[in-house]
């Protein structure tokens, strides 16, 4: 089995080369006094695939969306040093958002919920469509242009959902739980989809989870986050190559590096 | 199984497509879903039961027409009134109509309006609701001494009754739109307009199309009843003074016709705005999505 698993091509993304977005010593206190996120540093190399892993409450979530520009940090900066001047603060970045839920529109089938981004943006119909229907297939969805949200399961809603992210070809792709409603066999079929489309795409993917084991599956790099109030508590490398697959996930590797990963957030949970 | 290579592209190997709801297909009969006939036949049988229990009732104890008729003979006198009645009717449904697309225009936009602007909402949305709980009797004189204009006057009033339910459930649904979706139109640098367009229109259709099914019938009774209270006469009068000058004159078959006249316009409103809310509805929305269990 080891073996086996040794056998596939070693591909070590080049990552960390430049940071596409660094948060520093940022907090974020909202209106009733709760302390969300406290003193978080962090950068974000181009092209990583990072996630964040912590507890309920541990303001995980707040540090994506204010990453996103959802809100902003009561202290600290959020930076995007190639984004040049004048533009942090912004919407307009290239950026794409799973939410917790698909959140499509319902009276709009699945082809006008992914060319929502482009139709804000004033693309020309014909090109949205067109790009659109590829974004479709490339989630796995070719042939279910027409179909309504409540005519899809939920992992096709997500798969829809990703795509709508992805349709603008983002630098940066963030996930706030995407796949926590779902049943295991379906999760791990879009962590697979996920990991190719990240793979093919190239984009930083930032990942919000609470569970280890996907986390481990997906990342290169884990950052533990503990609770009350929301810090880092510790930033793990998981060296591991890719592709990954069923085999790693059955490795003693991947065993080693969630009793590791999960050690941490033990500790975080205790801290 | 490497599927971590290949899964984007390929089809399915049913995972998804499996646990996706059925479409569920129901015998029909005579080309309408056979759990459709009971809804209809039901309320049929009983209509024909209680007429036919009128019509026994008034012959059994010689009850003169002009206390209660038998539900033939307002049939009849349907048929042979029916040219005073039917201009007395279109009369109604004028200002009934009318009434409900300007209680349709004036609603969507204040509440288009009032989702824009907080301020607004605040500043004119109480005067709304006193418009809606002051009787319509109370202040229909009123209106018919300041508009002049008889037709006009009715037309305020009934626009006055049928404006609200639209109003409120409007609001009601422009602010209920994903509050997730909203923060992806930021997201995607949405301006004012595309959010109102894109997002909190659509949103605002089925509770839209719940108030105009509210209006619809209300438009209809403070046609009516703003009639009543006017009590104009000549040839421009609608079906309200065809039953107040058929009672003063004992004609109470008439009356009986004419108020008939007035439910089968109201169910058929009911009728139409239920379809119509059905036919924008039914692709999407829960309130049209049959399941089975």
């Amino acid at each position: 089995m080891d073996t086996a698993y040794l056998s596939t091509p070693h591909a070590v993304r080049e990552t960390g080369a430049e940071p596409l977005v660094c948060v520093r010593n940022v907090s974020k206190q909202f209106a009733n006094g709760t302390l969300a996120v406290r003193d978080v540093n962090l950068s974000l190399g181009t092209g990583e695939f990072v996630s964040l892993l912590g507890p309920s409450g541990c303001g995980k979530s707040t540090l994506l969306r204010m990453i996103a520009g959802l809100g902003s940090p009561s202290t600290g900066t959020i930076d995007w040093p190639s984004a040049g001047e004048g533009m942090e603060g912004k919407t307009e970045r290239d950026l794409g958002f799973v939410f917790q839920d698909p959140t499509l529109m319902p009276w709009a089938n699945a082809l006008a919920n992914v060319m929502l981004p482009l139709v804000l943006k004033h693309v020309p119909k014909r090109e949205a469509q067109k790009r659109a229907v590829e974004m479709l297939a490339l989630v796995g969805l070719k042939g279910f242009e027409k179909s309504y949200p409540r005519e899809l399961s939920g992992g096709m809603k997500m798969r829809v959902s990703i795509a709508r992210a992805l349709v603008m070809r983002p630098k940066i792709l963030l996930m706030d739980e995407p796949f926590a409603a779902l049943d295991e066999i379906t999760r791990h079929r879009l962590n697979d989809d996920l990991l190719s489309l990240w793979w093919r795409e190239r984009f930083t993917a930032v990942f919000v989870t609470h569970s280890v084991f996907e986390s481990v599956y997906l990342s290169q790099r884990i950052v533990v986050m503990a609770a009350r109030p929301g810090r880092v508590m510790a930033d793990l490398d998981v060296s591991a190559p890719y592709p990954r697959d069923e085999l790693f996930r059955t490795s003693p590797e991947y065993a080693h590096l969630c009793r590791l990963a999960s050690g941490k957030l033990k500790e975080a949970i205790g801290a | 199984m490497s599927s971590s290579s290949s899964a984007t592209s390929v089809p399915h190997d049913g995972t998804d497509a499996e646990a996706r709801p059925l479409a569920v297909a129901e015998p029909s009969i005579l080309g309408l879903p056979a759990s459709f006939w009971p809804r209809i036949l039901a309320p049929i049988a009983v209509g024909i039961l209680v007429l036919g229990l009128w019509e026994f009732a008034v012959r059994w104890n010689e009850v003169p027409a002009y206390v209660l008729p038998g539900p033939i003979l307002v049939g009849q006198t349907l048929i042979s009134d029916w040219g005073t009645l039917s201009t007395s009717l279109w009369v109604t449904l004028r200002i009934t109509f009318m009434a409900l697309a300007a209680a349709v225009v004036v609603g969507v936009a204040l509440a288009v309006l009032f989702n824009q602007s907080k301020w607004l909402e605040m500043a004119l949305l109480p005067y709304a609701v006193i418009l809606q709980v002051t009787p319509i009797v109370a202040i229909a004189p009123l209106i018919i001494i300041w508009a002049g204009d008889i037709n006009l006057s009715l037309l305020i009033c009934a626009w006055i009754v049928a404006f609200f339910p639209i109003l409120s459930n409007t609001i009601l649904g422009l602010n209920s739109a994903d509050h997730n979706l909203i923060n992806f139109f930021q997201l995607h640098g949405a301006t004012r307009w595309q959010t109102l367009r894109h997002l909190k229109l659509p949103a605002a259709l089925p509770y839209f199309l719940a108030g105009l099914k509210i209006s619809g019938g209300l438009a209809l009774i403070g046609a009516v009843v703003a009639e009543f209270v006017a009590g104009t006469g000549g040839s421009e009068s609608g079906l309200a003074y065809r039953i107040l000058e058929a009672g003063y004159q004992l004609k109470i078959p008439r009356v009986f016709a004419a108020l008939l006249m007035i439910s089968l316009s109201g169910i058929a409103i009911f009728l139409a705005t239920s379809l119509i809310s059905h036919l924008l509805l039914r692709r999407w929305h829960e309130s049209a999505l049959k399941r089975e269990n």
